[in-house]
């Protein structure tokens, strides 16, 4: 079992508060993720629930039971660091052998244990090397290894990937997220990587200035921002907003369409600008519009419409999407 | 484009490497030396450099005249007491600078180098008069004393720098595996810091056992290390330098040994952290 809920869990640092009250519940064998720009606060959500920081107010529920002021090893909960954190003076075996020593297990047992684990995350044959002779694929393993041995209630990810090479980080998260759904064990893991967040969760909370703004599937967050905040962090490219009198005629403060949500060819109503930029990623094309009155849009067409710099389009949005916000920012949902 | 190394190059750098070398050993090399020559070869004008009469009756004599053993055994003690003591006060003081600083831990740390900054003679006579008061004159205790805190400054820099360099995340790592406090430093930290508490030990080893200054002014007998033990050979009776090199030769041969075998560890120890 492994059921986290935050109730106004709070944190300061002096007089400056990173977290703001933050509510939360995370059902057992989900796969969150804490997803912000840097500075939200985010890693210091995860730390709070680790346990390697002391909350200033609030409570945090683990399967029912209040954690604040438990000591980080009693709370079942088992950590991968950004810096992956391995011990460098112990073997693999040993790195993932501590936890299990620490509680105490009979050697045949651990052995067992860790042998299983490492054939679960293919190192095997690095058993017996140091951290140092490893590369940053494999350690980062060695690390997830030393998560999962422990059978944690949770497993908590602290920006686990952004150490790797593109390529290499694409392959591990999918191995995380097939590891997680392997193990039905709750994960939280903290990432300022929009695609990861949107790839692995079943369950995204956006943050923002140490305050929860959505919590959500990735689906919804992307269908049903609650707000300006959300609506610009989630999508990519970003959404694009126009305000004044093109939102009023929409009965809002500020319209969101989103760049894949422009039609480039299509007839209509629509805004026409001339092309300063295309970047042609080839299955895809990004064209930078230069709308006159409505500001700069960005619009999303398929690679090979061969639009270039410098035409001249007529940029018609789907009016099923275009998305309404009042004047403090939140959303207006018909 | 990479530098070209070329048989030339690598002939004159090693060269050079051993001039240098030879260059600072060569005052060891000449105290050596002339601790094996008589009384009258030792002053000789040109000095002969390996072909003189050799003999041993310097050790000889220096051995009849003072208790070389008793000296050696006070080295021994203050150097390795004030040694022990500055690690036992350092370490944790270290520790708590490196893995919980206050905003006010970089300015502690200056103050306390601050103190190295004064020379000693500054304080030679309040040190003296409150020795003297205390009892503290001529004792092992109070000599250890003085070393222990002369040297706490630089041994408290070393440890914080080295401890520095250990990650938070492998000690925050071992707290969500599980590990108590005690564990924690037995399993991780300690394995992690042994090198730099190694090589801070040693270069304060090394500094107590030749500190000439404290022991010199606060010791004559009961407490003298080796120091005084040399210092005795150069005086009244004028100077009689081949028994004075025999002394010095017996007084930094014990050091001399101990990093002859630690001098990887030592080297190590002073260029932690400088290259990754």
């Amino acid at each position: 079992m492994g059921r986290i809920t935050l109730e106004g869990v709070q944190k300061s640092f002096g007089p400056v508060h990173i977290i703001k009250g933050a509510d939360l519940d995370i059902p057992d064998g989900a796969f969150v993720v804490f997803v912000g720009p840097s500075g939200c606060g985010k890693t210091t959500l995860l730390r709070l629930i680790a346990g390697l920081e002391d909350v200033s107010g609030g409570k945090i529920l683990i399967d029912g039971k209040n954690v604040v002021d438990v000591p980080p090893a009693k709370r079942g909960l088992s950590m991968v660091f950004q810096s992956y954190a391995l011990y460098p003076h112990m073997s693999v075996r040993g790195n993932i052998a501590f936890g299990l020593k620490m509680a105490g297990l009979p050697k045949d047992e651990i052995n067992r244990k860790v042998e299983a684990a490492a054939a679960t995350l293919n190192l095997t044959p690095y058993l017996d090397r140091k951290p140092r002779e490893l590369s940053g694929g494999q350690r980062q393993r060695v690390a997830i290894g030393r998560a999962i041995v422990r059978e944690p209630k949770a497993f908590l990810f602290d920006e686990p990937l952004s150490n790797l090479d593109a390529a290499l980080r694409v392959q591990m998260r999918l191995e995380v997220t097939r590891l997680q759904k392997q193990l039905a064990t709750t994960a939280i893991y903290v990432t300022h990587d929009q695609v990861e967040a949107m790839t692995m969760a079943d369950k995204i909370v956006v943050l923002n200035a140490g305050k929860i703004e959505q919590y959500g599937s990735p689906i919804e967050l992307y269908q049903r921002p609650a707000n300006l905040f959300v609506a610009g962090f989630i999508g990519s490219p970003k959404m694009n907003f126009i305000a004044g009198d093109v939102a009023g005629q929409h009965n809002a403060a500020t319209i969101g369409v989103r760049p894949e949500h422009l039609d480039i060819d299509g007839g209509g109503q629509g805004w026409s600008g001339k092309v300063m930029v295309a970047e042609h990623l080839g299955s895809d094309t990004f064209l930078y519009v230069d709308a006159g009155p409505v500001g700069t849009l960005t619009a999303r067409c398929e690679g090979e419409k061969g639009v270039k710099a410098g035409d001249q389009i007529t940029l018609v949005p789907d009016p099923n999407r275009i998305y309404r916000f009042d004047a403090n920012g939140n959303a207006i949902f018909a | 484009m990479a530098r070209k190394v070329t048989t030339a190059n690598v002939v004159v750098s090693t060269a050079g490497a051993w001039l240098v070398g030879f260059l600072i050993f060569f005052p060891i090399l000449w105290m050596v030396l002339t601790s094996f020559k008589t009384e009258l070869e030792a002053f000789a004008t040109p000095p002969s450099f390996l072909f003189f009469h050799w003999t041993t009756e310097n050790y000889a004599t220096v051995q009849e005249r003072s208790d070389y053993l008793h000296h050696a055994l006070n080295s021994i003690i203050i150097a390795g007491g004030s040694t022990l003591i500055a690690l036992l006060i350092a370490v944790p003081a270290a520790w708590s600078m490196a893995f919980s600083p206050t905003k006010r831990t970089k300015d502690v740390l200056l103050w306390m180098l601050s103190t190295k900054m004064m020379p000693p003679v500054g304080v030679l006579v309040p040190i003296y008069l409150i020795y003297k008061n205390v009892g503290l004159l001529d004792t092992r205790a109070g000599l250890i004393f003085i070393l222990c805190l002369g040297n706490l400054p630089i041994v408290i820099w070393m440890l914080f720098t080295y401890f520095k360099e250990i990650p938070k995340d492998i000690l925050e790592a071992a707290r969500m595996d599980g590990a108590t406090i005690g564990r924690e430093l037995i399993y991780v930290l300690t394995p992690m810091a042994i090198p730099g508490l190694a090589s801070t030990m040693l270069l304060n080893l090394i500094l107590a056992w030749n500190e000439a200054f404290w022991t010199l002014n606060l010791s004559t007998l009961d407490a003298a290390p080796l120091t005084t033990f040399i210092a005795s050979y150069s005086s009244p009776e004028g100077l009689f330098w081949a028994r004075l090199s025999a002394a010095s030769t017996l007084a930094i041969a014990p050091i001399l040994i101990i990093g002859w075998f630690s001098q990887k560890q030592l080297v190590r120890g002073l260029t932690f952290g400088a290259v990754k």
